[in-house]
């Protein structure tokens, strides 16, 4: 499709339904090189789910989602991630037992098979990445540290940290900010605009401050369905849209 | 502050140095644990196990007890792909058997066509077929028989046959995302069937009775003193192989993958890992270490059958491992000697209790250390003890009984503190 040349992941008619009910129901979703695209919505309205379709996490029912040229319904998860999708879950999921800087080098692109890892040397080049990612996270001190001991934030940030050793083209955060303070949010926003360079991010979140800081664009969901979308401001006036949030 | 008190206190934290020659030899036991403090220590612990393997039981053992020394040891190559497979990767199987099975009848089929040659099988009505094929009216050498008599088609058949009947179970089973509980029950299954199959087919296999009366391999007599001794020795040696090469993988990314993936399936999904192809791999890979052991079992007993490839084969192996330590290849082989030792001790002594005993042995390990042997820290035990004591102390008070036990306020402590 011609219309397809600017956007780097199209999702198009995406449906899937759970025993008869749609969690997320004929969703267009077209996102730009570069973009940063928060979705909203109450709790229930798909958004989640929709980072689980693009992930290959769930199967969709119907529908289809473009990334730069390839179909990814029907691939697997790793072979996304191969692609240039990266994706945080909602509870930080970092490998506890070990340090930032394993954490770091696990997440390394390279040695992905059996054997590919089984001779995986931890070289110069891999430690100057790991220090690099390690910086911009805010993690530089920290990196003998076992990941146990970070805070809920500093994992959150571990865990992004991972996504972007891998340099995806396409980042998705499902609720970055979720239980962290004030100052924390602060610095994830810092964070999130830095490494939006040159990439484009897919925001999960419920925090409409934080949102309106990060994204360019907002597309708001309301049980399954597409409900609006724009600009936050224009967002945040749209009648539907309040409607949707204090109508209940 | 009370002797009494300051004695409780003292014992808890257990300083390092007072241990001595009992941490010595816990930490002999204990290998490589999650907390490894070096690679000297390793390498000392690997150093005594070797001195053990090679030079003690040699020297202290005839060949009797040596020859059943490295039948153990056999079952210490299944133990070792469980900690690599249960231990790191959390892939528990309960079918390891068949692949000690099919490695021990790989050899044990190219030994059988030697031993059945035309002018030693000449009563026979078909002479120069194993014997059991004769008894079961089989006139010609079955087709998949035909190339066990080349010893390089054995040798290569040996890790190949388990190997990829491994790779088909993983593949069928890991891309379905099918795992846990229900992998264990399917493989504890795969043993039965096996089992079943080996003894349904008397005449290609030999039946309940097995491969037996296997003399020499390539012309050399493998049941004269001199033979087992070398057999052991070949035994030992590729065992200390397997043990450093999984060392080796283990310390390598793939082993903190495995590890990363037991605790954290999905972040390794994620993190552009096929988890599938992973969890395969510590399956294959134990499934070729049990083969080896395998055809170590039947050059050494000199006859291989249905009875090692089973469930009740299969689940011993796991105790072993379990009783050693899953997460520890020290243990394991430390804890297949145990088991194994123990197991023939009380089968000589108490045939009808064995079964219960391991059982017991199994649930005590499970209850007390979850870690098997190689996660034993004498100060678990310290802590063990000394709770014990002050609640002996608390309960000699009389009325006072367990509730009223708190650090020091045994009535000797109290009585002396007023």
């Amino acid at each position: 499709m011609d219309a397809n040349t600017n956007f780097i992941l199209a999702a198009e008619g995406l449906t899937v339904s759970f025993d008869g009910f749609k969690a997320v129901d004929d969703l267009n979703i077209y996102i730009e090189k570069g973009e940063v695209r928060a979705v909203i919505g109450p709790n229930g309205a798909g958004k989640t789910t929709v980072l689980d379709l693009i992930s290959g996490r769930t199967r969709a029912s119907a529908g289809r989602v473009t990334f730069k040229d390839h179909e990814l319904i029907g691939l697997r998860e790793h072979e996304i991630v191969r692609l240039g999708v990266g994706r945080k879950f909602q509870t930080p999921s970092v490998y506890e037992s070990l340090t930032v800087e394993e954490n770091l080098v696990m997440s390394y692109p390279r040695g992905r098979t059996v054997f590919g890892a089984w001779l995986f040397k931890q070289g110069k080049e891999v430690l100057d990445k790991v220090n690099e990612t390690a910086e911009s996270i805010h993690l530089h001190d920290k990196l003998q540290d076992r990941a146990e001991t970070l805070s809920h934030g500093e994992k959150q940030w571990l865990e992004i940290g991972m996504l972007l050793i891998q340099d995806p083209e396409l980042m998705m955060l499902d609720e970055p900010v979720a239980g962290m303070s004030v100052a924390e949010r602060e610095r994830t926003a810092e964070l999130i605009n830095r490494i939006s360079h040159g990439r484009a991010l897919l925001v999960v979140e419920h925090d409409m401050e934080f949102v309106k800081r990060i994204a360019h664009r907002v597309t708001v969901l309301h049980q399954g369905k597409w409900l609006a979308e724009g600009k936050m401001e224009t967002v945040q006036a749209d009648p539907r849209v309040i409607e949707v949030y204090l109508g209940h | 502050m009370s002797e009494q008190a300051a004695n409780t206190a003292a014992d808890i934290p257990a300083p390092p140095t007072e241990e001595g020659g009992v941490a010595q030899v816990l930490d002999v036991i204990k290998g490589k644990g999650p907390d490894v403090t070096g690679r000297r220590r390793e390498m000392r612990n690997f150093l005594i196990l070797a001195a053990i393997l090679l030079v003690v039981f040699p020297l202290t053992l005839g060949t009797f007890r040596l020859n059943l020394v490295g039948k153990y040891l056999t079952y210490a190559f299944v133990a070792l792909g469980l900690v690599v497979c249960w231990g790191r990767a959390g892939i528990l199987s309960l079918g390891q058997g068949v692949f000690f099975g099919l490695g021990g009848y790989c050899m044990a089929m190219f030994l059988k066509l030697e031993a059945s040659d035309p002018i030693s099988t000449k009563i026979q009505s078909t002479p120069g077929i194993p014997d059991f094929m004769d008894w079961n009216q089989l006139t010609a050498l079955p087709k998949f028989w035909l190339p066990f008599k080349s010893l390089f088609f054995t040798m290569v058949a040996i890790p190949a046959v388990p190997a990829v009947l491994a790779l088909i179970i993983g593949t069928a089973m890991f891309k379905r995302r099918v795992g846990g509980v229900y992998f264990a029950i399917i493989t504890q299954a795969i043993a039965a069937i096996l089992s079943i199959l080996i003894i349904g087919q008397q005449g290609y296999t030999g039946g309940v009775n097995g491969i037996t009366d296997l003399k020499t391999l390539h012309g050399w007599d493998i049941q004269s003193d001199h033979a087992k001794h070398i057999l052991y020795f070949i035994n030992a040696f590729l065992l200390l192989g397997a043990l450093v090469l999984s060392k080796r993988m283990l310390a390598s990314k793939l082993g903190r993958l495995l590890l990363a993936m037991r605790d954290k399936e999905e972040r390794v999904r994620f993190s552009g890992y096929d988890v599938a192809n992973l969890k395969t791999f510590s399956f294959v890979y134990a499934a070729v270490l049990a083969a080896v052991g395998g055809a170590m079992f039947t050059l050494q007993v000199g006859f291989m059958s249905p009875s090692f490839v089973g469930i009740v084969p299969s689940i011993e192996m796991v105790i072993s491992a379990a009783v050693g330590g899953r997460d520890s290849l020290m243990g394991a082989v430390y804890g297949t000697l145990v088991v194994n030792f123990g197991k023939t001790f009380f089968s000589e002594r108490f045939p009808q209790l064995w079964l219960f005993l391991i059982g017991a042995l199994f649930i005590a390990v499970v209850m007390v250390f979850p870690n098997g042997l190689a996660g034993m820290h004498l100060r678990d035990l310290r802590a063990r003890l000394a709770r014990l004591k002050q609640r002996l102390s608390a309960g000699g008070g009389g009325a006072a009984g367990t509730q009223a036990a708190g650090p020091g306020l045994s009535p000797a402590a109290q009585e002396r503190t007023s």
